[in-house]
């Protein structure tokens, strides 16, 4: 069965998502993903979406999953990288994605990620979705 | 007055064709020098309207056109199934409602990404859905 690969660096899980998303391909990611947080006893996680080109309501739905779980699990995801016309397309499906973290590139989402885990990183003054 | 100017059929009977209709899709909004914004929203819309096809129809097919009214170019996505259909459609199309454990804004989210949208279904019978992104709509 297809997977989409996460690399493990350092306190941080790292997923591209290079493929066309497909229904199984998701929901096995936000499996994999939950479990590699706890396998490993990842701090972050940062998945990049830029070479997604389409996003519906079920793939923004898993996205929202695995925000939610690895905030559950002690872990924050970040996504990075969405192409504007998604980003449109989102919005005006209704889906607007509140309580994911985002950043524009992955170099963002990593600093993001950093300043979250205070290990520092300069002044951060980064957008955070999340209503805490 | 919409013209067809070119028409093809897919057929969708399981979760691994909506991957080949979305890119199926993708080629005949670009041949209709769609832009990317418009070729995104016609292709979400395509993958939530198919979506439910899976789901409640237990598939169908999917008529792919490409259509001109005269002043511009578009792609009509014609998706028709031959599941139990939907008793209440003025339900269905309201923000937030599902049977299903959606979050409810398939169709309703759908109607915003096109320029037209139309849906007929019988209980019973099944249900179609057909609709239109114009190049420049």
């Amino acid at each position: 069965m297809d997977r989409i690969p996460i690399l493990k660096m350092g306190d941080f899980l790292l997923v591209t998502i290079q493929v066309d998303l497909y229904d199984q391909l998701a929901e096995n990611l936000e499996t994999d993903l939950v479990n590699s947080v706890k396998k490993f006893d990842s701090k972050g996680v940062l998945i990049d979406i830029s070479s997604v080109a389409i996003i519906d309501s079920f793939m923004g739905r898993i996205l929202g999953n695995i925000g939610v779980m690895s905030k559950i699990m002690g872990a924050e995801a970040v996504i990075v990288g969405m192409q504007p016309a998604v980003a449109i397309t989102l919005v005006e499906l209704g889906l607007t994605l509140t309580g994911i973290t985002t950043a524009l590139n992955v170099e963002k989402g990593m600093e993001l990620l950093r300043s979250k885990m205070g290990l520092g990183y300069g002044q951060n003054n980064y957008h955070d979705n999340n209503t805490e | 007055m919409t013209t067809i100017l070119n028409r093809e059929d897919f057929v969708v009977a399981r979760e691994q064709d909506v991957v080949p209709l979305r890119n199926k899709v993708r080629d005949v909004a670009v041949k209709a020098g769609m832009s990317i914004l418009n070729q995104t929203k016609l292709i979400t819309a395509a993958s939530e309207l198919v979506r439910n096809m899976l789901k409640y129809g237990g598939g169908g097919s999917v008529a792919i056109e490409t259509v001109n009214n005269g002043r511009d170019n578009g792609v009509r996505l014609v998706f028709a199934d031959k599941g139990p259909g939907i008793p209440d459609i003025e339900m269905a199309m309201k923000d937030g409602y599902s049977t299903g454990k959606s979050l409810g804004l398939g169709l309703p989210g759908t109607k915003r990404l096109v320029n037209v949208f139309d849906i007929k279904s019988t209980v019973g019978e099944g249900t179609t859905v057909t609709i239109i992104k114009w190049k420049n709509g």
